[in-house]
Formats: C-alpha cells, sequence, structure tokens
C-alpha cells in the first residue's frame, strides 16, 4: 500500500512539473500576439488580442488560471478558429489507437517470442540472424522504413495505398512502420533478459531436479525475465507516441502526431499545450501501471514499501 | 618482452570481428567526409543545373557528371549529400557532448550534494522520462525558432537523464572505494576529488553510454530536419534531404534513397562499435 501510494505521489508531482515546464517553455519562447498578428499587426489589435487571451497578466497568474482550469476540464480555445481544444484533440486519439494498439501488439507478438527465441538459441546462427534483424529494426529511423514501404508496396507495385485514412487498408503501412521499431528493441531486450534468467542457478536447480526443459523455461524463466520485460512494454509506449509524430505525418494519417506538427507550425499555443499534457498523462498512468504491476509480478518490491 | 607485446597487439587485432571492422571504417569514411566535405563536394550545394534536373544516378540512365543524380532543382545530389553527412555530425557531435556534459555534471551533484538536490535531480529525471524528447523538442523549435546553436543545445538536452543516472550510481559507488577515502581524508576539495580522481575513473562508463546515445541524436535531429523544424534550407542535413526528395519519391527516388542509406548505415555502423565498445571496456552500461 505505502508502495503504490509512493508512486502516485510521485507521479502527480512529475505531472505538475510538466504542466508547468509546458506552459512556461511555450509562453516565455515567443510572443503569441506577433506570431499570430504577425509583426506588422497595428499595436492595437496587438492589445486587443492579449487581452482577450489573458496574455497581459503575470506569468504565474496565467499559470494558476491554466491549472485551474485543466482541473475543471477546460484546455482552451485554439488560437487558430477560436474552438475548444479539448474535443478537438480527443477526436483525434481514436486515429493514432487505430494504428498504436495494432503496432503495440504487433511489436510484444513478434519482439518477444524472438527474443525468447533468440536467447534459447543463444550464440547459434538463428540467433545471429534474429538481433542482427533488431540492431538493423532499430538503427532504421521510421520517416525512412515508412518511406521504403510506401516506394515498394504503393509506388512499385501498388497493392496498398500510400497515406490518408479512407480503408482500412491505409492502416497497414503506418502499423507496419511504428511497430518495427519497437519489436526491434523489445527482441533485443527480451533476449537479454532471457539469457540473464537462464544462467541464474536456479535454472539449473530446476532442470537438475529432471523437469522437462520446456517446463523449466515456462514455469522458471519466462516469469522472471517477464519483469524486466514489462517495464520495458511501459516504456515503449512513450517511444509509440513519439514514433506516431514522425509515422503519421509520413503517411498523413490525422492522428494525434499530425494534428501536434500542424499546430506547431500554425503556432497554436493551446493546441500544443492539450497534446503536451495528454501525452505526459498517457505516459505517467503508463509508467505507474508498469510500477503497480512489477509489486504484483515481484512480490519482494511490495514488502520493501520504498520506491527503487 | 617486445616480442609479447607485439604478440598480444597482434591477438587483440585478430579478434576484432569483420563487421566491427567494417563498422570502424565506416564511421572513419563518414568522419573523413564530413572534415573535407568542402573539398570533396563537386559542387556547391545551391549551384543549379537547369538543363540537368532530376538526371538519374550514373547506372541509371544518368552520366558521372552527377554520379547520384540531381534533384529537381537541377543540384547535385552528392554534393548536398556530403555536406549533409557535415552538417548532420556535427550537429550529433556537438549535441552529445552537451548532453553529456549536462547528465555527468547534474548525476555528479547529486552524488555529492545527496539530500534536496539529490531528490531534485531524480524528480527532473522522472520528468524527462515522461515526455517523449521529440515531442517536447517540437514544441520548443517551433516556438523559439529553428537557428543552429538552439538545435543543438536542445539535441544536447537528449539523452542526459541516462548520463546522470549512470554517473551518479558510479559515484556513488565510487564514493565506497578506497581512494576516494584516501583522497578525501588528506584533505582533497570537491573540485579535485571530482576531476582528478572519480571522473577519470568513472569515465570510460560515461564514453561508452554517450556513444551508444550518438546514433539516436543523429536519428532525432534527421527526424525533426524531417519534419522541416530541423535544420532549415538553404543549409541542408541528412532529414532535410529525405524530406525534400519524399516529394519526388515516385518519379526520382534516388533524391531520398542516397541520404536514407547514409543515415541508415551511419547509425548501424556507430551502433555496432559501441556495443562491442561496452563489451569490450564495461559490461555493466545496459
Amino acid at each position: 500500500m505505502r508502495f503504490a501510494l509512493n508512486r502516485l505521489v510521485r507521479a502527480c508531482l512529475t505531472l505538475l512539473i510538466v504542466v508547468a515546464l509546458a506552459f512556461f517553455i511555450l509562453r516565455m519562447s515567443a510572443d503569441p500576439a506577433i506570431v499570430i498578428l504577425g509583426p506588422d499587426a497595428p499595436p492595437a489589435a496587438m492589445a486587443a488580442f492579449r487581452e482577450a487571451w489573458g496574455l497581459d497578466r503575470p506569468l504565474p497568474i496565467q499559470f494558476l488560471d491554466y491549472v485551474v482550469a485543466v482541473l475543471h476540464g477546460d484546455f482552451g480555445r485554439s488560437m487558430i478558429n477560436g474552438a475548444p481544444v479539448l474535443p478537438l484533440v480527443l477526436g483525434r486519439v481514436p486515429t493514432t489507437l487505430a494504428i498504436m494498439l495494432p503496432a503495440l501488439l504487433c511489436a510484444i507478438g513478434i519482439g518477444v517470442p524472438a527474443g525468447v527465441f533468440a536467447a534459447l538459441r543463444r550464440n547459434t546462427l538463428a540467433d545471429r540472424c534474429v538481433m542482427a534483424a533488431s540492431v538493423a529494426g532499430f538503427t532504421m529511423p521510421s520517416f525512412v522504413l515508412g518511406l521504403l514501404l510506401v516506394l515498394v508496396f504503393a509506388v512499385t507495385l501498388g497493392w496498398l495505398p500510400s497515406g490518408g485514412n479512407d480503408h482500412w487498408q491505409s492502416a497497414i503501412l503506418p502499423v507496419v512502420t511504428l511497430a518495427a521499431g519497437s519489436a526491434a528493441v523489445l527482441a533485443r531486450f527480451t533476449r537479454g533478459a532471457m539469457v540473464e534468467v537462464l544462467g541464474q542457478p536456479y535454472i539449473r536447480t530446476a532442470s537438475a531436479k529432471g523437469l522437462l526443459w520446456r517446463a523449466v523455461v515456462r514455469r522458471h524463466a519466462l516469469p522472471n525475465a517477464a519483469i524486466p520485460i514489462v517495464t520495458m512494454i511501459g516504456f515503449m509506449v512513450g517511444g509509440l507516441l513519439a514514433g506516431a509524430v514522425v509515422t503519421e505525418s509520413v503517411f498523413s494519417w490525422p492522428g494525434l502526431g499530425r494534428l501536434m506538427v500542424v499546430s506547431v507550425a500554425s503556432r497554436d499555443l493551446a493546441v500544443v499545450q492539450c497534446i503536451l499534457l495528454l501525452v505526459a498523462s498517457t505516459m505517467v498512468v503508463a509508467n505507474l501501471t508498469v510500477d503497480l504491476l512489477y509489486g504484483v509480478l515481484d512480490p519482494r518490491l511490495r514488502r520493501g514499501g520504498g520506491a527503487r | 618482452m617486445t616480442g609479447t607485446i607485439t604478440g598480444l597487439a597482434a591477438t587483440r587485432r585478430r579478434r576484432l570481428p569483420f563487421g566491427v571492422a567494417l563498422a570502424f571504417a565506416w564511421v572513419a569514411g563518414m568522419l573523413t567526409i564530413a572534415v573535407f566535405a568542402d573539398a570533396i563536394r563537386p559542387y556547391s550545394i545551391t549551384a543549379l543545373h537547369l538543363a540537368a534536373r532530376l538526371t538519374p544516378p550514373d547506372g541509371f540512365g544518368g552520366s558521372l557528371a552527377f554520379p547520384l543524380g540531381t534533384d529537381e532543382l537541377g543540384r547535385d545530389v552528392l554534393s548536398r549529400l556530403v555536406v549533409s553527412i557535415r552538417i548532420s555530425l556535427l550537429i550529433a557531435f556537438g549535441a552529445t557532448l552537451l548532453g553529456m556534459l549536462v547528465g555527468a555534471t547534474l548525476g555528479l551533484l547529486a552524488a555529492h550534494l545527496r539530500g534536496i538536490v539529490e531528490q531534485a535531480v531524480l524528480l527532473l529525471i522522472d520528468v524527462q522520462a515522461a515526455l517523449p524528447f521529440i515531442i517536447l523538442a517540437l514544441a520548443v523549435l517551433a516556438f523559439f525558432g529553428n537557428a543552429l546553436p538552439l538545435l543543438i543545445a536542445l539535441l544536447g538536452l537528449y539523452g542526459w537523464e541516462r548520463h546522470a543516472r549512470l554517473a551518479r550510481g558510479l559515484a556513488l559507488a565510487a564514493g565506497t572505494q578506497g581512494y576516494v577515502l584516501a583522497v578525501r581524508q588528506i584533505g582533497a576539495g570537491p573540485w579535485r576529488l571530482y576531476l582528478r580522481h572519480v571522473l577519470p575513473n568513472i569515465a570510460a562508463t560515461l564514453i561508452v553510454s554517450a556513444t551508444l546515445a550518438f546514433p539516436e541524436v543523429i536519428l532525432l535531429e534527421s527526424g525533426l530536419s524531417f519534419l522541416g523544424l530541423g535544420v532549415q534550407p538553404p543549409m541542408t542535413s541528412l532529414g532535410n534531404m529525405v524530406g525534400y526528395g519524399r516529394g519526388y519519391i515516385s518519379n526520382a527516388p534516388w533524391i531520398m534513397l542516397a541520404p536514407s542509406a547514409v543515415i541508415v548505415l551511419t547509425t548501424l555502423a556507430i551502433s555496432i562499435a559501441g556495443d562491442w565498445l561496452r563489451d569490450r571496456l564495461d559490461p555493466t552500461v545496459g
């Protein structure tokens, strides 16, 4: 219980700092009135704009107002068209999830078995092949992989659409692009975790007492290797969110990442803030879930009480 | 005696796997290109050859005048590639160095001062872990503008949390060792202790950690430039070229294929070299 509470407090504190960071960086970096109205706008129009958006008040007051508003579920209005930001941003979430969830499942479904496979055949040709594929997978930037897939499957073969989200087929290339990097990282990490577990004395004991090797792997090795792997999957959520920014831009997939890039280009402060906050909360929740799962998977941590 | 030493060197050399040797060779090649970029490039990166627009590479219907072809303004792809390699490597190098510096300083501070400073650093590490870097970078770059020093400074923050965590852990571990206690006993101040004694002892691990971060910084820079928010024209970088070539993917794929290949091979080579260095120097880095 203390373990969970400790993590919860830390998570809230982290979130608060992220909100502050995002707010102050964005507000102090440039004057939105100049950015949006242009440097040649009449001073009266600038003053009116600043007053309308509360930009003339001291920063700490603006920040407090913002926090209070956020707590009431009000994330402000778009500075471009005045529409409330939250529905706009939330409207893009399902589109992003439509490629992110399949990508996560693919990454787990391919990465974990590949890593276990490689660990069980350590230092064989099969192991080397899997690891070579893994290194290639995570040194390949997603925009290069995405464009290569477009070149092969859309331009040359004409099998799949190169962008948009009109058909379900449009999702195939973005999902593959997004999943590749994560699957590669996961395979490598799983192999490392499995190799370490397989070297432990209890594995030797289990096989010495006559258990089938399959049972040793399934009952003793996998559950112990699962702990670091689950942590890794938690971290991957962030990687996938970051990957979505680039991948969605490559495939013109109208999700959160695309909205982020477009809003950044048009200097729409409110939208950028909202996305930052949404992404950070997602990450914090993912990390918290992982920490709590850790407690479930490894009873030693629960009894320890403290963090780390 | 000499015989033994040469013999040892020979076995070491023989132990260098072929792939790793290839990786080092590639990195060395890229560094050479980066250093002598101005001497190597056949044309200026902004020189337009309007009569030779969209010429395919030599061997695909083009000629030796433009070995890697030209883009739709008739600019030589090879020249732009050479200059891009210089700029991308320069940015990645500066940024990695900066990240190392920031991370190691914060990590050592946390280890030395403990208490509230350590908690603050740990909290900052948590915050960084909660924000995908590219999303933070996008926001900052868009609002501050895209000046090159700012880009390097921003990318320099990448990976600081990993270096900080590592430096803190190593310094804490070093603090319990005899040599640190001895140096303390003879009255050395913290500067002398950390710069002259602790840092040299943990440097190898930190350098390996930086080597592993280097390809990620290259990927980050090229990603940002690809999105149009990194290096700005008329300057060029590898990601920039890919982003530009994307528009011509169906009729002139060579514009994006050449820089893509360089990005992939360079990050791959540095990763392989970094992994090998880690296994050799210090198996404890994750």
